[in-house]
């Protein structure tokens, strides 16, 4: 469980002044749910993201993950969380189960439980294969594989994905697709960011869509296209941002 | 708990600083090889070059002389020493170094001496330059022993002692124990070594695990576990002055052994460095332990203030540019540490790393200032928790972590 409440970040530019890169976005997301936050980029998603990761603090508003506060409680909401994104690299000059289990370790995992985890997570993505070959002598496929199975060590009930299938390959990015379907179907929160439209479309129950930091609209892909009379996502989109692109361009 | 969290950051950083070729070749290599290149490499070309100027008989114009047979004859006999006849353009003989020297005596000068006139002997050299400085040495020695066989036999011939012209002796002697006397010739640089290889021990492994870690992109990975920032921090900050610590270990014990060694088989030849490994291995454990000790507070300050600088940088490149500077900030109060007359004051024992350097000649010379151990300790304790405070500060700031 997600539940964002008026979740904000400023930044200070020198040359532009003051940017709302997140301007009072709340939502929630529901155990067993997708939820799929939706923009250009630069509209605020990879923010938004990581306040909810705590790698990020939001200057106002907050967020509840798992009944934790992401400003009172950071290291709690991490233990919780699994995050993936294109940026999240691995640590080159460690093996893939090192690395994996370094990750365990953080997480508080005692050896005997982690052995166990790592075993069977290795066995479920099939990585027994390359478990001893150094990160940086992957694949970009198997280096996505170890990366999820950062993110599932510590069995967390919320994961966060900040548009996971970026710059991937078709085979790769389905590996990503399909494990964040088996994320939901075993009941996790998920949370994922895209600007990809046939993705968000197949993927989420709930869609949000997102523009200068502000969440415009918010709801299911059905809800959606009845509200504004379009079958294809991307209709839906640009109806839904072109007025505020205007705004932004008239500033 | 919080422990066992820095001991993993410390343990995957140990793990990966071992198998990253710069950072071995910069914490081990470097120091392993720097001593015994150094010092053979110079030890022996100091010898091979002394050995040739000593080898070389320089040879002595004399100018005039024809009345004064007897001086003449004396300068022929000196040994190592070749005496020329005059030729034209002596001046630029000298300054080409075709001759080393030449020697003018007056005319009628033995006559003279005789009728006790007193004449000028010139001596015409190349200042400075070592050749000509050893034969101006042979003819000034000569001269002079000669002019002390003409007193001794004037006051024979009147009947006066010799202590007429010396009523009494002046004489130094050393009451230093040896290893002071050497110890403030090499306590210095010992010092200086320790200091500057902290530095360089800790300087890679301070870039590669903040800035390094920004370029390659998994800082963010890293940030997304439950760890806290203070102790990744901290985990991070153990392996750089573990590094710097090793680094100056290494460093000292291969400058030990080759200095030994080097003493070992020149000992005949090369006085000089002889006694500077004698002095070496009669540096007992207690002085190494205490030179050590006041390391300690130093590497931590480097190791802390490094890891800041380098946090800024967002990519190796530019955490080298923001640290080569600093090198030369560290360099300056080390080597004025050196510097003969430069001693601990109560000032200078407040200046961070020049008053270690300062302590390090001291301790080194077998001098415990008790007093001032305590306030160059204390000062460098608070300046070591000072920088790590800032990095542990620097390391919660999103502008920092997160530039653009």
């Amino acid at each position: 469980m997600i539940e964002a409440r008026g979740l904000s970040k400023r930044f200070l530019d020198k040359k532009r002044g003051e940017i709302r890169a997140v301007d009072n976005v709340s939502f929630t997301c529901q155990p067993g749910k997708i939820y799929g936050l939706l923009g250009a980029n630069g509209a605020g998603k990879t923010t938004t993201l990581r306040m909810l990761a705590t790698i990020l603090e939001p200057t106002d508003g907050t967020a509840v993950v798992c009944g934790h506060d992401i400003v009172e409680q950071p290291e709690k909401v991490r233990a919780n969380v699994g995050f993936l994104s294109t940026a999240t690299a691995l640590y080159r000059r460690l093996t893939a189960q090192e690395f994996v289990e370094y990750f365990g370790r953080l997480n508080g995992l005692d050896e005997a439980t982690l052995k166990k985890r790592v075993d069977a997570i290795f066995i479920r993505l099939d990585m027994n294969g390359f478990r001893d070959r150094r990160c940086d002598k992957l694949s970009t496929g198997m280096q996505q594989k170890t990366s999820i199975a950062r993110t599932l060590v510590h069995d967390p009930p919320v994961m966060i994905f900040d548009e996971p299938t970026g710059g991937l390959d078709v085979m790769t990015a389905r590996t990503i697709t399909a494990f964040i379907r088996e994320c939901r179907n075993s009941g996790k929160t998920v949370i994922f960011s895209s600007h990809i439209m046939s993705e968000v479309e197949k993927l989420c129950d709930t869609i949000g869509i997102i523009q200068s930091g502000k969440l415009l609209v918010e709801g299911t892909l059905a809800q959606l296209r009845d509200k504004y009379a379009e079958h294809d996502l991307e209709e839906i989109f640009v109806k839904v941002v072109t007025p505020h692109f205007a705004a932004e361009e008239a500033n | 708990m919080s422990l066992r969290n820095v001991g993993i950051v410390y343990r995957k950083e140990l793990t990966e600083a071992v198998r990253d070729r710069r950072t071995l070749i910069s914490t081990i290599l470097v120091p392993l090889l720097l001593f015994p290149v150094l010092s053979v490499g110079f030890g022996s070309l100091a010898v091979a070059l002394v050995g040739k100027a000593k080898e070389e008989t320089p040879k002595v114009m004399l100018r005039g002389g024809e009345d004064s047979p007897a001086v003449v004859e004396g300068l022929k006999k000196l040994d190592k020493i070749e005496i020329v006849p005059e030729t034209p353009g002596w001046k630029d003989q000298i300054i080409n170094k075709e001759i080393r020297a030449a020697v003018e005596i007056p005319a009628g000068f033995q006559a003279d001496v005789a009728q006790q006139k007193s004449d000028t002997v010139k001596i015409f050299n190349y200042q400075g330059e070592m050749k000509s400085e050893f034969a101006t040495d042979k003819i000034e020695s000569y001269m002079k022993e000669y002019r002390d066989k003409v007193v001794k036999e004037r006051l024979a011939a009147k009947n006066l002692a010799e202590t007429v012209l010396k009523p009494f002796e002046v004489n130094r002697e050393n009451v230093a124990p040896p290893e002071k006397v050497s110890g403030a010739a090499f306590g210095g640089i010992i010092g200086y070594m320790v200091i500057l290889l902290c530095m360089t021990g800790a300087m890679y492994p301070a870039m590669d695990l903040t800035a390094g870690e920004k370029e390659r992109g998994t800082m963010e990975t890293i940030l997304s576990s439950p760890i806290s920032r203070m102790h990744l921090v901290l985990g991070k900050f153990f392996l750089i002055l573990t590094a710097a610590l090793g680094t100056a270990a290494l460093s000292v014990l291969s400058m030990g052994v080759s200095f030994s060694v080097l003493g070992h088989y020149t000992s005949q030849s090369a006085g000089g460095r002889a006694a500077a490994a004698e002095f070496l291995l009669k540096l007992g454990p207690k002085t190494v332990i205490s030179v050590f000790l006041m390391a300690l507070p130093v590497a931590v300050l480097f190791s802390a203030t490094l890891m800041t600088i380098a946090l800024f940088a967002k990519t190796y490149k530019e955490a080298q540019s923001y640290l080569t500077p600093m090198t030369f900030l560290v360099i300056f109060p080390a080597i004025a540490a050196m510097l003969p007359g430069v001693e601990l004051t109560p000032k200078l024992s407040l200046i961070p790393i020049l008053n270690v350097s300062l302590l390090c000649k001291e301790l080194v010379a077998g001098t415990y200032h008790w007093n001032y151990i305590a306030v160059i300790f204390a000062s460098t304790c608070v300046y070591a928790a000072a920088a790590l405070f800032i990095a542990i500060k620097m390391f919660q700031r999103e502008s920092v972590l997160f530039r653009s």
